[in-house]
C-alpha cells in the first residue's frame, strides 16, 4: 500500500505539472503559428499599401486601417455602454437590492450571458436595427452603434458577475465602520465598498473588454461590414467593418499561401496583440493594487 | 481500489478518444468501396440547388453520400485547388490566377455549365422606382448617385447592399454591371457598400429598409421583394428577369453556373455529374427559380 500511494502521487503530480505547462506551451505555439503565417505580409505588401484606407483584397487593395478603426470603434462604444451599466447593475445586485430580488436578478443576468452570439445577431438584424433606423433617422440600422449595443449586452453578464463577486468579498466590517462614522448608504457604497473592491471590478471590466474585442458573429451580421474610415463622431451611427468579421468572412476563400492569406493572419496577430495588451494592463493594475494594499497592511 | 477504477476509466476514455476516424472524403478512384462519398463545396448561390440535387440523387442511389457546403465561389475554388473537395460549385468562371495556382498544385480543373442564373436587382416594396439602366445601376453602386431623388424617387439616401467579396455573385456584378463588361474599367464598389455575409441578410434588410437596394440570384428573390426591370443601354427596352428572358438572352445580367472537378470525373463523381444533365435534375433547377440548361 505504501508503494502504490507514492507511485500514484508521483503520477498525479507529473500530470498536473504537464497540464499547467501545456497551457503556456499552447499559447506560445499559437503565437508562433500566427507569426509564421502572418509575417510574409511585410515582405509581400508594401507598407504604404498596408496603411492605406481601402480594403478590397480581390483587387489588391490591402489597407487595414479601416478594419483596425472599425474594431476599435465598436469595442470603445460597447465598453462605454457596458461599463457604467455593468457597474451600476453589480452595485444594485450586491448592495441595494433585497435578498429575494437578488435571487432573481443574478440568475437572469447569467442567462443573458448564455445566449449564443448568433441569436443576438439575428435579433439585431430583425428587431434592433430597424428600430434604431427609425428612431435615429439613419439610412440603415446596420451600424457600429447597433453592434456596440449588442456587444455591450454580451459583455454585461461577465462584468456584472465578476464585479458582484468582488463587491461581495469586501468584509462587512468596512461597511459597518463607515456607517458607524455617520456616512449614508450611498457614501459608503461609493467611497468605501467600491474602492475596496477595485481590483476585482477592474478585472471584470478587462474581461468584458476582452470578450468584446474577439466577438465575431454578431458584428458580422449587424455592423454592415463596410470598410469605411471613421470620420468624426457621427460615423458611429454608420456601418463599419471589424477585423474579426473580415477574418471570418474571407478566410474560407483564400488559397493557402497567397498574399490575402498572409494578410488575414497578420490581422489575427494584431487581434492577438490587442488582447495581450489588455490582459497585461489588467494584470499590472491589479498587481499594483495588491502591492499598495500590502504596504498599507504591513 | 477506487483509485485504480478511476485510473482505469480515464485510461479507457483516453484510448477511445484516439480512435477518431480521420478519413474524410474519397478520392475518385475508390469506387470499389461500398459507400461512395462526394464532397461538394462552393457558391452560396448554387448551394440550395446543390442540396436539392444531392437529396434527390441520394434517394435513388443509396450507396452514395454527398456532402454539400456553401462558403462562396471563391471558397469552393480554393478548396478544389487545395485538393480538399471533389466538386467545386462556382457562380463565376475560374480566373487565370486560379488556373495557375491549380496547375502549381497539380490540379487540372474541368468545367461544367450546370444551370443558368439571372441577377435580380431588388428594392423595397415602398420604393417607387421600377426600372433602371445598367449605367444607372453602375453609378449607384460606385457611389456617384447617392440619393433616390436623382432617379425620380423620394428624397432618401441610397443604402447599397452587396454580397461579400468571396461570392461569385459579387465578382460577376463587379465585372458585368459596375464595369459594364469592360475589363479595363477601374470602377470599384463604393466604400459605403454594406457587405452582408448571406443572401438572407440582404433580403431581410431590403424588406425592412425603404432606402436599400441590393442584388442577388433570381432563385433567392421572394415575392415580397420588388425586382427592377433593367435596360442594357439608355435607349433599349426594360426587361424583367424571367426564365424566358434569360434563355432568350434579352435580360442583360444573366450568367452560367459552373461545377469544377479535378481532371475528367470518374466513378461516383462522373455518375453524379451525368445525372445532373438529365431532365429530372433540370426540373429541380426550374423549381428553385434558376434556369435549366437542358429543356426538360
Amino acid at each position: 500500500m505504501f508503494k502504490s500511494r507514492d507511485w500514484s502521487e508521483f503520477v498525479i503530480t507529473r500530470i498536473i505539472k504537464l497540464t499547467g505547462y501545456s497551457t503556456i506551451i499552447f499559447v506560445v505555439l499559437i503565437f508562433f503559428f500566427l507569426l509564421n503565417e502572418g509575417f510574409p505580409t511585410f515582405i509581400e505588401v508594401p507598407f504604404a499599401s498596408l496603411i492605406s484606407d481601402r480594403w478590397y483584397p480581390i483587387e489588391g487593395y490591402y489597407g487595414i486601417l479601416p478594419l483596425l478603426i472599425g474594431s476599435l470603434v465598436v469595442t470603445v462604444g460597447a465598453t462605454t455602454i457596458a461599463i457604467p451599466v455593468g457597474l451600476c447593475t453589480a452595485i444594485f445586485i450586491s448592495e441595494i437590492s433585497p435578498r429575494w430580488l437578488r435571487d432573481i436578478l443574478k440568475p437572469a443576468v447569467e442567462i443573458l450571458g448564455g445566449i449564443p452570439s448568433v441569436v443576438l445577431g439575428f435579433l439585431g438584424i430583425i428587431v434592433l436595427s430597424p428600430y434604431l433606423r427609425v428612431l435615429l433617422n439613419l439610412p440603415t440600422g446596420l451600424s457600429a452603434f447597433t453592434g456596440a449595443v449588442l456587444l455591450a449586452a454580451m459583455s454585461l453578464p461577465t462584468i456584472v458577475s465578476i464585479a458582484d463577486d468582488a463587491l461581495d468579498a469586501v468584509p462587512r466590517s468596512y461597511r459597518n465602520a463607515s456607517l458607524a462614522l455617520g456616512a449614508t448608504d450611498w457614501q459608503t457604497i461609493w467611497n468605501v465598498t467600491v474602492p475596496a473592491a477595485r481590483s476585482g471590478i477592474l478585472t471584470a471590466f478587462m474581461l468584458g473588454i476582452g470578450r468584446t474585442i474577439g466577438e465575431t458573429m454578431t458584428v458580422m451580421m449587424v455592423t454592415g461590414n463596410a470598410p469605411v474610415l471613421f470620420k468624426g463622431f457621427l460615423s458611429f451611427l454608420y456601418p463599419v467593418r471589424t477585423m474579426t468579421a473580415t477574418i471570418a468572412a474571407e478566410m474560407g476563400e483564400v488559397a493557402t499561401g497567397s498574399i490575402h492569406y498572409h494578410i488575414l493572419f497578420f490581422i489575427g496577430i494584431i487581434l492577438f496583440l490587442f488582447s495581450l495588451v489588455i490582459n497585461i494592463t489588467a494584470s499590472a493594475v491589479v498587481f499594483r493594487q495588491h502591492k499598495k494594499v500590502e504596504k498599507i497592511l504591513s | 481500489m477506487q483509485k485504480f477504477i478511476l485510473a482505469g476509466f480515464v485510461f479507457l476514455i483516453w484510448m477511445n478518444g484516439g480512435c477518431i476516424n480521420s478519413s474524410g472524403r474519397n478520392d475518385q478512384d475508390i469506387s470499389s468501396s461500398t459507400d461512395k462519398y462526394i464532397e461538394n463545396k462552393g457558391s452560396d448561390t448554387i448551394v440550395n440547388l446543390a442540396l436539392a440535387w444531392a437529396e434527390e440523387y441520394q434517394k435513388s442511389n443509396q450507396d452514395t453520400r454527398i456532402s454539400v457546403t456553401g462558403g462562396g465561389s471563391g471558397t469552393g475554388i480554393a478548396a478544389l485547388i487545395n485538393g480538399t473537395v471533389d466538386i467545386a460549385n462556382a457562380s463565376r468562371r475560374m480566373k487565370s490566377e486560379e488556373y495557375e495556382n491549380a496547375e502549381a498544385n497539380g490540379i487540372e480543373p474541368h468545367e461544367f455549365i450546370i444551370a443558368k442564373d439571372a441577377i435580380a436587382v431588388i428594392v423595397n416594396h415602398a420604393n417607387p422606382i421600377d426600372k433602371l439602366t445598367l449605367e444607372q445601376i453602375s453609378d449607384i453602386y460606385s457611389g456617384k448617385i447617392r440619393n433616390w431623388s436623382v432617379l425620380g424617387g423620394e428624397d432618401l439616401p441610397i443604402v447599397l447592399l452587396s454580397r461579400e467579396t468571396n461570392s461569385g455573385t459579387h465578382v460577376y456584378f463587379l465585372e458585368e454591371v459596375l464595369r459594364l463588361g469592360d475589363k479595363n474599367n477601374p470602377t470599384l464598389f463604393s466604400r459605403d457598400t454594406l457587405l452582408l455575409p448571406s443572401s438572407e441578410g440582404i433580403s431581410s434588410e431590403i424588406r425592412l429598409n425603404p432606402n436599400a437596394i441590393g442584388y442577388d440570384g433570381l432563385g433567392y428573390v421572394t415575392p415580397d421583394l420588388k425586382v427592377i426591370a433593367i435596360a442594357k443601354d439608355p435607349g433599349a427596352a426594360y426587361i424583367l428577369p424571367t426564365p424566358e428572358t434569360v434563355i432568350g438572352n434579352t435580360y442583360p445580367i444573366a450568367r452560367d453556373l459552373y461545377m469544377y472537378t479535378n481532371g475528367a470525373p470518374s466513378g461516383a463523381v462522373e455518375e453524379y455529374i451525368n445525372w445532373i444533365f438529365t431532365p429530372d435534375a433540370q426540373n429541380i433547377v426550374s423549381e428553385l427559380g434558376f434556369i435549366p440548361i437542358v429543356n426538360p
